[in-house]
């Protein structure tokens, strides 16, 4: 029998049982609906997570002063001494891949403008700083190169402090005072939201010039960080071996010793924040897949009882000349045609339920050809699937037997 | 025993006079049947035996059948149940084998065949009707007449041509769009009866074809297997009334798996004419 009188025998067969027909499908519905959903907010998730790792500066490498173990006490990370301004500038001459670097060193201290006060992160650092992170500013400017050989008195602050110190005002020009030194506010930097790497508010901070900090602060003349940008995404682990090697040669650490700082490249961390998001993407689509699964087992289910409900008619088919085949396509045509109508009903649910959840909850949600083409395609492997058992259960039947069936 | 006298002489005479009867309106004698094997003979059965199998038991439902049918033939086949004339009508429509013997239907041995050829000459080489009628529900007269061409892989102008003639040869050329639920009792019949013609079958199958209608129906369904057998094709019916056997040209009898008797109908009823005499109970 040619596919289109068995497609159409195959609707007429479904329509005679709506509601059945219906609720079978509603299986199908829910579990590609899901797992379009899922995979939706997983996608999501990881182009957020992308997107934030990209918001931390382009091909941005970050090298830290290492950890000190001395007579088995660990002092953690940033308690060496030996990485200097002069390592930075090296940096900038030897290592072919590294486009600009900027030292930098961090303090926390309480900051305060009129009747108000915040305690916050001061980073020290140049302004090479603002490029590599390419950090805009909302108001006013960055400080100089002379600023920092000056070691003037100038902050350029993150968007919290700005909402917590200046709530009504603008900032530029005011005087802040951080500890007990005045700092004129030369620019406001716009906001970058959480760090998804470092698991802090990126705008909480003020940056201050690298001196500055170094001299009238915390007194301490060595880095605990440079800020390091390659020249493309792909040097970034050329840039990576360049600079390890680089500072080990100028740390003159012996080949058997380790590192005496720490180099992180941010290509690992969105290749590691992104194999997250695809476990978790994996772990919903999962779970939405048993669903699916259910779904599948309801269209098996309902196939039998239509196989039993049908056993006269198989045997009148058979009688005047349907092979084994033909009775087996009829059914398997049958099966396929419900999870595919419960398929295509089920993406969009599944598109529907993705932009309901992303407007009211506000997760990004991000539903892609692909899910939609890999939803159609398990819904016709499990119309196949769940569809074969009962379709040669069909197709096996004695015609005598099936004539004979009240 | 008695197998001598199964055997039978060719009624040239009974065939030819058949062939050359009333040729109404429809199709052609020739295309109402299949090609036949030279000595006309449609179906040889030879030593059929049925053995089933039900658990320990066995069940010894045919113990030798031999039987010749010819081209033209309109034979009746009566018998209690489980006399074995429900076995041996399976295997005449190919829905089963037997357990040894052969059966030849039109000169081919088909008792070897495989499930999915055998499925192919019960859809071009035999017509069932069934007592149950068995028409598929929500589904027209002209799409029920039409079902065995479609496994016949016929093309779709065709397919309807030809089921619109069988429909028209059993009377129901007005009614092609009906369904099964719209049409009588008698009106089912005949849709089954155009769905057994369509793909133009050597032999017409038919299991108590009148066992769910009235008298009046089953006189009616009667008169269209007469007509049909006029027309020169091979009728085959199983009943156990008397009355309905009457109709037909020879009657053969199973008791205990074979066959005990085998007649020509001597005084054979015209159905057109019991008609006349019976009260119009509808329409």
């Amino acid at each position: 029998m040619d596919l289109l009188s068995t497609l159409r025998i195959a609707f007429r067969a479904l329509a005679r049982n709506k509601m059945r027909s219906t609720l079978t499908m509603l299986g199908i519905i829910i579990g590609v609906g899901a797992v379009i959903a899922m995979v939706g907010i997983g996608q999501g998730a990881d182009q957020t997570v992308q997107r934030q790792i990209a918001n931390l500066g382009s091909n941005m490498l970050f090298v830290s002063s290492g950890s000190v173990n001395r007579g088995g006490l660990n002092l953690g990370w940033g308690a060496t001494k030996t990485l200097v301004r002069e390592d930075v500038a090296a940096m900038v001459k030897e290592c072919a891949a590294v486009a600009a670097a900027a030292p930098g060193t961090q303090t926390s201290a309480q900051v305060v403008y009129e009747n108000d006060n915040w305690g916050t992160r001061i980073t020290g650092t140049t302004p090479e700083y603002f490029e590599i992170r390419t950090w805009p500013f909302q108001s006013g400017a960055g400080f100089g190169e002379d600023d920092v050989t000056t070691a003037a008195n100038v902050a350029v602050i993150g968007d919290t402090v700005r909402k917590n110190l200046f709530a009504t005002t603008e900032p530029v020009g005011k005087t802040i005072r951080i500890g007990n030194l005045p700092f004129k506010v030369v620019g406001v930097l716009v906001a970058k939201g959480q760090s998804p790497a470092m698991s802090e508010d990126q705008d909480d901070t003020i940056i201050v010039p690298l001196t500055t900090l170094q001299k009238k602060i915390t007194g301490q003349p060595w880095l605990r960080f440079v800020m390091v940008s390659a020249k493309s995404r792909s040097g970034s682990y050329a840039a990576q071996q360049q600079i390890e090697a680089l500072l080990r040669d100028r740390h003159r650490i012996r080949p058997e010793r380790g590192d005496d700082f720490t180099v992180r490249n941010l290509a690992d961390m969105a290749d590691l924040a992104s194999e997250a998001s695809k476990v978790m993407t994996g772990l919903l689509a999962s779970i939405a897949g048993v669903s699916l699964l259910v779904g599948g087992i309801g269209i098996m289910n309902i196939m039998l009882v239509s196989v039993t409900e049908r056993t006269r008619e198989i045997g009148v088919r058979m009688a005047i000349g349907a092979t084994e085949g033909d009775v087996q396509q009829q059914f398997l045509i049958e099966a396929v045609v419900m999870s595919l109508i419960g398929g295509g009903v089920g993406i969009a649910v599944g598109v529907a339920a993705s932009l309901l959840i992303a407007s009211t909850a506000g997760w990004p949600i991000l539903v892609s050809g692909e899910a939609i083409a890999g939803a159609a395609a398990i819904a016709m492997a499990i119309g196949i699937f769940f569809g074969f058992y009962p379709a040669r259960k069909a197709a096996r039947l004695d015609p005598i037997e099936a004539l004979r069936y009240e | 025993m008695l197998r001598g006298q199964v055997v039978r002489e060719l009624r040239a005479d009974a065939s030819i006079i058949a062939m050359s009867a009333q040729q109404t309106n429809s199709l052609p004698v020739s295309e109402l049947s299949g090609q036949e094997s030279k000595d006309g003979i449609v179906i040889q059965a030879q030593d059929l035996h049925k053995i089933y199998h039900l658990g320990e038991t066995q069940v010894h439902a045919l113990r030798g059948v031999n039987l010749e049918i010819r081209r033209g033939e309109f034979v009746a086949i009566m018998g209690a149940s489980g006399s074995g004339k429900s076995t041996f009508m399976n295997i005449l429509g190919c829905l089963d084998k037997p357990s040894s013997g052969r059966y030849l239907l039109e000169g081919t041995d088909v008792s070897g065949l495989e499930k999915r050829q055998l499925a192919g000459i019960r859809n071009r080489k035999i017509g069932f009707v069934f007592q149950g009628f068995n028409l598929l529900a929500r589904t027209t007269a002209l799409e029920n007449t039409e079902l065995p061409t479609l496994y016949a892989r016929i093309d779709k102008a065709e397919r309807h041509q030809r089921a619109v003639e069988a429909l028209k040869m059993v009377g129901l050329g007005d009614r092609i769009d009906h369904f099964p639920s719209q049409l009588s009792g008698g009106q089912q019949q005949r849709v089954a009866i155009a769905r057994a013609l369509v793909n133009r079958p050597s032999i017409l199958l038919a299991d108590e074809p009148t066992g769910n209608l009235d008298s009046r129906t089953s006189v009616e369904v009667m008169e269209i297997f007469q007509s049909l057998n006029d027309k020169g094709l091979t009728i085959i019916l199983v009943t156990h009334e008397h009355d309905i056997a009457q109709f037909s040209k020879r009657s053969i009898i199973f008791r205990d798996g074979k066959i005990r008797r085998d007649e020509d109908i001597s005084y054979r009823a015209r159905a057109a004419e019991a008609l006349k005499s019976m009260p119009t109970l509808e329409d």
